[in-house]
């Protein structure tokens, strides 16, 4: 595990929009790494799964031998993001699909829920944790959360419908805050990172 | 309060292709071969009634697939799914919209509807990802509103030389402009056929504004490796796979050698994966075809 003075961010660079998650948390102070074996998992204070195709990548997961580490690093207490691929990877189950997930969030995600990609949007989306101002939120053939266990957070709606949540140190987004250059929502994940950090370094 | 929602725009036209990068997109012609390709990881699938070495061998007019076999290939996979239309084809173009494909590739390997102009596209709420052989056709397909660019390469040839040639062409392109100083921009836009403003941007980003994926002629890993070494942010595999005598070992193998293209035990292991007796599809030497047989030339 990582012992130097800044937290170590690390992105899941199996597949997706990997460099815009590594350029903004750059750009908002933290030392970023891309995470693609089970070495490098061991030398992040954090993991970010960026958007993508989940099918695909919990595949790679798998094949790669990073599925069980992962588990076992986030039920340790390391702070976990998922944004849109990323968070349907980290739910409990995912609604009408036989889709292996990760199960590190209680939570039922349903994919492609706002519909196909003619229906991706942009939405100022009022998000209370990160202050009055509405947040530019990216949808992309996006989920949404059909489901919260006890212990989840809804963090914002759209259309009434949860899309994103937080479970202790697990963190789930529908949009894409990567593809925006508004960095509030890395902001708040280097919060969760440096809260989690003491707890995290000492086990 | 949420505020108002924006659809088409190019944040999430362009956004979807990001979403795709480091993955492998893979041609298919039936819901079946969809399944093959999603099991094996690939992040979309292009639904086609015949794949571009079948096409090459039958020719004819190849025009945009009947929408009912596009619809059954989208109803089979969660996967995002694209469609081609002719070079031109507005009438097509506006169809594949109505159905909800997730992405339209404006091809050459469709025979064009107008051998002078490509579609505006801009005004579609559906993404388009063009071909293009150089950084001014790039350019010129970027500044008509297409949100990814691939490069051409020769499409069923099963022969990397000609991805190779337009990938590094696109590259070196991008290189020339990062180096030259700011007032030559102006004679570059001109030599290039392509906009100023589009051409700035290059020189200042050392990168297209979209994201650009290989075409044409992957049918090995080895081939993907190489093209992601090139610059390539993802691979589209056409005849590569199902003209393939193992077509699920070689989707798996080349998903695998794009995902760790650096990592050459990586790319060794997904190869050695591949039964011996699975053989790659035959390929053909660009230089014994006549020049109406070149797809890569169609639209400029």
């Amino acid at each position: 595990m990582a012992r130097s003075e800044a937290p170590v961010v690390g992105v899941l660079a199996l597949q997706g929009d990997v460099v815009e998650h590594v350029r903004a948390f750059a750009r908002a102070g933290a030392t970023v790494v891309e995470v693609r074996t089970p070495a490098d998992l061991a030398r992040v204070d954090a993991l970010v799964v960026p958007g993508g195709e989940s099918t695909t990548v919990i595949r790679l997961l798998d094949r790669f031998g990073l599925t069980q580490p992962v588990r076992s690093r986030v039920a340790a207490g390391m702070p976990f993001w998922g944004t849109c691929m990323g968070m349907i990877v980290a739910a409990h189950d995912v609604a009408e699909l036989a889709q292996p997930t990760l199960d590190l969030l209680d939570v039922t995600v349903r994919r492609n829920a706002f519909g196909r990609q003619v229906d991706s949007a942009e939405v100022p989306l009022a998000i209370p944790v990160l202050g009055a101002e509405p947040f530019p939120a990216v949808f992309i053939r996006a989920p949404w959360i059909e489901r919260t266990g006890p212990g989840v957070e809804t963090l914002a709606r759209r259309d009434g419908r949860g899309v994103m949540v937080r479970q202790r140190n697990v963190l789930g987004t529908s949009f894409h805050p990567e593809l925006t250059g508004d960095d509030r929502v890395h902001d708040y994940f280097l919060g969760m990172v440096r809260a989690a950090r003491p707890a995290a370094a000492s086990a | 309060m949420n505020g108002q929602s924006q659809t088409g725009t190019d944040t999430v036209k362009r956004g979807l292709a990001q979403m795709l990068k480091g993955g492998v997109i893979m041609d298919v012609v039936t819901p079946e071969q969809a399944k093959i390709a999603e099991e094996a990881g690939a992040v979309a699938v292009m639904a086609l009634e015949r794949i571009p070495a079948d096409i090459r061998a039958d020719g004819g007019v190849a025009r945009m697939s009947h929408p009912a076999l596009i619809e059954r290939i989208m109803q089979a996979v969660s996967i995002p799914v694209m469609a081609k239309v002719r070079i031109g084809h507005i009438g097509e173009a506006r169809q594949l919209q109505a159905l909800g494909v997730d992405y339209i590739d404006e091809s050459e390997v469709l025979t064009p509807a107008d051998d002078m102009y490509h579609l505006e596209k801009a005004p579609f709420t559906v993404p388009f990802v063009c071909g293009a052989r150089d950084l001014g056709e790039a350019l010129r397909r970027i500044a008509e509103g297409a949100a990814m660019i691939r490069s051409k390469g020769e499409a069923g040839s099963g022969n990397i030389v000609e991805a190779v040639r337009h990938m590094r062409a696109i590259r070196d392109g991008i290189a020339t402009l990062a180096a030259v100083p700011r007032e030559e921009l102006v004679a570059r836009a001109r030599d290039l056929g392509a906009p100023l403003e589009l051409v700035r941007d290059v020189a200042t980003n050392h990168k297209l504004p979209v994201v650009l994926f290989c075409a044409g002629g992957v049918s090995t890993p080895a081939d993907a490796a190489l093209m992601m070494e090139l610059g390539a942010e993802g691979i589209f595999v056409g005849s590569g796979i199902f003209k393939s005598t193992g077509p699920a070992a070689f989707a798996r193998a080349i998903v695998d050698a794009t995902t760790h293209w650096q990592d050459a035990d990586v790319v060794l292991r997904a190869h050695t994966s591949i039964p011996e007796d699975a053989k790659a599809m035959p390929g053909l030497d660009i230089r014994q075809l006549h020049e109406s047989q070149l797809l890569a030339t169609r639209g400029n």
